[in-house]
């Protein structure tokens, strides 16, 4: 076990990838001789060369657009979106053409594509550099997206991204980047816990928490907030929202009657809407309340100064868990 | 070797393979196309541009140093960039539309951006600045090259109403790899948009090297969309001055769009946030250095009788005040009401974001009169 930051997990995972499998290539802005900006591709263009961790010009669709044709010559490009809010000019390539190929072609093109995108606020950023996208993309057939949420699972997550033959999403909290963590260097991805099953991270009886990312701490510090408070919190960390580990999600629902989900995503149409509908028409009999969601309000991200307004905190949270538990909260006397 | 070991100061950016009029010496070359259009530029006119050039140089220095006080989020910095900010915002008209990118605040200098409205965008404080029609000037543009086809839209509505308004689309060597700036490209030529295409070829985008977009020169690609392109040295006011005039000239007789590359350097980091060690090296900053746009015209000004001390002194004091007014702008700029994060999403009454306002509201209140409330706007919500 070491102890690594997320951003060095993801490091190390790559350069595991890049090691076994000489068809994994990694194309970014700014991915080579600077690392990456938040660093995760760090040394791996001196150690891989320029053929295996390449700069790219800058342009999303060409970046997008260039590994489908890779991804037909057999390679496994790694793409690095530098920032959520950047991923909209390759948007066409991702959903128009990388989800759709293996249908369209009737399985005969495989589109080992993995699309990693740094995702979230939280860090005082300017415009366009806080943004939760995943939504459109699980919302797009053809397409897995996953999220991690600590250094173990950044490092496992994203060589099973690589290795996958689907195309994935793979979403980073940036807030979380520099947060450290043990991490099993040793790990063989046979054993791993594959990414598109949840994870229970804290055991409960009362309500089912769930969340993914940056937000699955927030998540923990609530359930051990609540415990003081006599509730007994189950916290699930998804990891994969599309698709999602209903059974998981299912189980914990019909034990504790009780579900709220937390994003920093707006609501409306949002990964949670996903949940909330489907946990209702899979556990409507074992539910006690109807699943609240505590998201991001449904604006462009705000200015920094105000991005506390916006996301989920832990006092939000728990004014979730009240409103599920029909404890006094702040809808308390409004009609649904 | 690949493109993107290719060295940034390679067959790309030779320095004298451009329009120039004032050597980086100071010495004034003369041009047969491009003397007629800045004929009216007598020492008084240099004098105030170098004024510009001097005070945005200052008032950029003090917004990165307020950066590092913590008083800014971040400040994308413009220093070496003074010449074809000022060159080509002087050459434009009032009625003139421009859509920029993140570093042109020598054009918000321009169109007399107040101090708190240049600031509080990067404080974190405010989504935009100032008001796009005040100032002529558009909200700012992060996502790489978009603004190219606003500022061609812009030039297509404003010819088809009659108008001899142009739009200038300022975009950086990195943006002219974007699918959006080529359509922008493509509109253009087809449209013949009175749009001028105003690259600063700063020769990097944060660590990617201009050789890595482009293969030959910037300007060349004009060529290809059916529109002329001109290179210039960017640190050359004079050279930049002229050749945005000629451009608008031509947008304003009906003749299209123009794609002018100013070639510049970027002297500082790409933003405070960025650490170009790790990519540029002190050799290639010093050669930038001694191609300084303000020295140049200092040294073409002292060579021809003029008082340069005294100018100095001059415009030193005005820079100063300038910074001082920056900085104090910042005691102006507040915090915005909590509840403000659900202004202006529509236009129109929304009742989804309606009902949103109203529950956070009662969210709030429930903080009131608790220490809780201290929590809740705490730094992060953590508690
Ligand atoms: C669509 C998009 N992709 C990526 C980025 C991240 N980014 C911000 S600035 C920048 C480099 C831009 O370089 P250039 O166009 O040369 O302009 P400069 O910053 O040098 O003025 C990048 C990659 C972005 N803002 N928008």
């Amino acid at each position: 076990m070491t102890a690594l930051t997320l951003a060095k997990a993801l490091n190390a995972g790559l350069r595991r990838a890049l090691a076994d499998d000489d068809k994994v290539v990694l194309m970014g802005e700014d991915i080579g001789t600077l690392g990456g900006v938040f660093r995760v591709t760090d040394g791996l263009k001196a150690e891989f060369g320029p053929k295996r961790v390449v700069d790219t010009p800058l342009s999303e669709a060409g970046i997008v657009g260039t590994a489908v044709g890779l991804a037909y010559r057999g390679f496994r490009p790694v793409v690095e979106i530098q920032f959520d809010g950047f991923i909209y000019p390759g948007f066409d390539q991702i959903v128009a053409q990388v989800a759709k190929l293996h249908y369209r072609s009737r399985g005969n093109v495989r589109m080992p594509i993995t699309i990693r995108v740094p995702f979230g606020g939280g860090i005082g950023a300017a415009e366009h550099h806080s943004e939760s996208p995943e939504a459109y993309f699980a919302h797009t057939a053809g397409l897995r997206v996953v999220a991690c949420s600590n250094p173990a699972d950044a490092y496992v997550m994203i060589r099973q991204a690589i290795a996958s033959d689907d195309p994935v999403l793979f979403f980073e909290p940036k807030r979380r980047y520099h947060v450290k963590g043990e991490v099993d260097e040793t790990a063989s991805l046979a054993d791993a816990r594959p990414m598109g099953v949840a994870t229970t991270i804290a055991a409960g009886t009362d309500v089912t928490l769930v969340t993914y990312g940056a937000l699955v701490q927030t998540a923990r510090d609530a359930a051990i907030a609540a415990a003081e408070d006599g509730v007994s919190i189950e916290v699930i960390d998804l990891r994969s929202l599309a698709p999602v580990d209903y059974a998981t999600v299912e189980a914990s629902v019909r034990r504790t009657g009780r579900m709220v989900i937390t994003h920093e995503a707006g609501q409306q149409g949002g990964v949670g809407a996903e949940l909330a509908a489907a946990i209702t028409e899979r556990c409507f009999e074992f539910l006690e309340a109807a699943p609240v969601r505590v998201t991001g309000h449904d604006i462009p991200y705000p200015p920094a100064k105000l991005e506390r307004h916006h996301l989920p905190d832990l006092d939000r949270i728990l004014d979730g868990v009240d409103r599920v538990l029909g404890r006094p909260n702040s809808m308390s006397g409004v009609e649904a | 070797m690949t493109p993107s070991d290719r060295d940034a100061t390679g067959l790309l950016t030779k320095p004298d393979d451009f329009v120039q009029l004032v050597t980086a010496t100071g010495e004034r070359r003369p041009h047969a196309d491009f003397d007629p259009w800045v004929a009216d530029v007598d020492l008084g006119a240099l004098g105030r541009l170098y004024r510009d050039m001097a005070i945005i140089r200052r008032i950029d220095a003090e917004a990165t140093a307020l950066q590092r006080q913590g008083e800014l989020g971040l400040w994308p910095p413009l220093a070496g960039q003074e010449a074809a900010q000022i060159g080509s915002g002087r050459a434009l008209r009032d009625d003139d539309f421009i859509f920029s990118s993140y570093r042109e605040h020598a054009l918000a200098w321009c169109r007399g951006v107040e101090p708190a409205e240049l600031l509080s965008v990067w404080r974190g404080s405010a989504a935009s600045g100032w008001n796009p029609f005040e100032h002529g000037m558009a909200v700012p543009q992060i996502i790489i090259g978009a603004q190219a086809l606003h500022a061609t839209g812009y030039a297509m509505g404003a010819a088809w109403e009659g108008s001899d308004a142009a739009a200038i689309a300022y975009f950086g060597d990195g943006a002219t790899s974007e699918g959006d700036l080529n359509e922008a490209l493509v509109f253009a030529a087809s449209f013949d948009a009175p749009v001028v295409f105003f690259c600063q070829n700063n020769q990097w985008a944060i660590s990617e090297p201009v050789g890595l977009q482009s293969k030959q020169h910037l300007a060349r690609r004009a060529d290809g969309f059916g529109m002329p392109g001109v290179r210039v040295d960017g640190n050359d006011v004079l050279a930049v001055l002229a050749a945005t005039r000629i451009a608008l000239d031509r947008a304003r007789r009906g003749e299209g769009p123009t794609f002018i590359e100013a070639v510049t350097y970027r002297m500082g980091p790409h933003t405070t946030a960025d650490d170009p060690k790790r990519y540029r090296t002190d050799e290639e900053l010093a050669e930038w250095s001694g191609r300084d746009p303000l020295a140049r015209v200092l040294a073409l000004l002292d060579a021809s009788g003029v008082d340069v001390a005294g100018l100095e002194r001059d415009v030193k004091s005005e820079a100063d005040r300038a910074a001082a007014e920056l900085r104090a702008a910042l005691t102006t700029i507040t915090d915005p009401e909590p509840l403000s994060v659900f202004d202006h999403v529509y236009a129109e009454p929304n009742s989804h974001v309606d009902r949103q306002r109203e529950h956070y509201a009662r969210y709030l209140a429930m903080f009131d009169d608790t220490d809780a409330a201290a929590s809740a706007t705490a730094e992060g919500g953590v508690r």
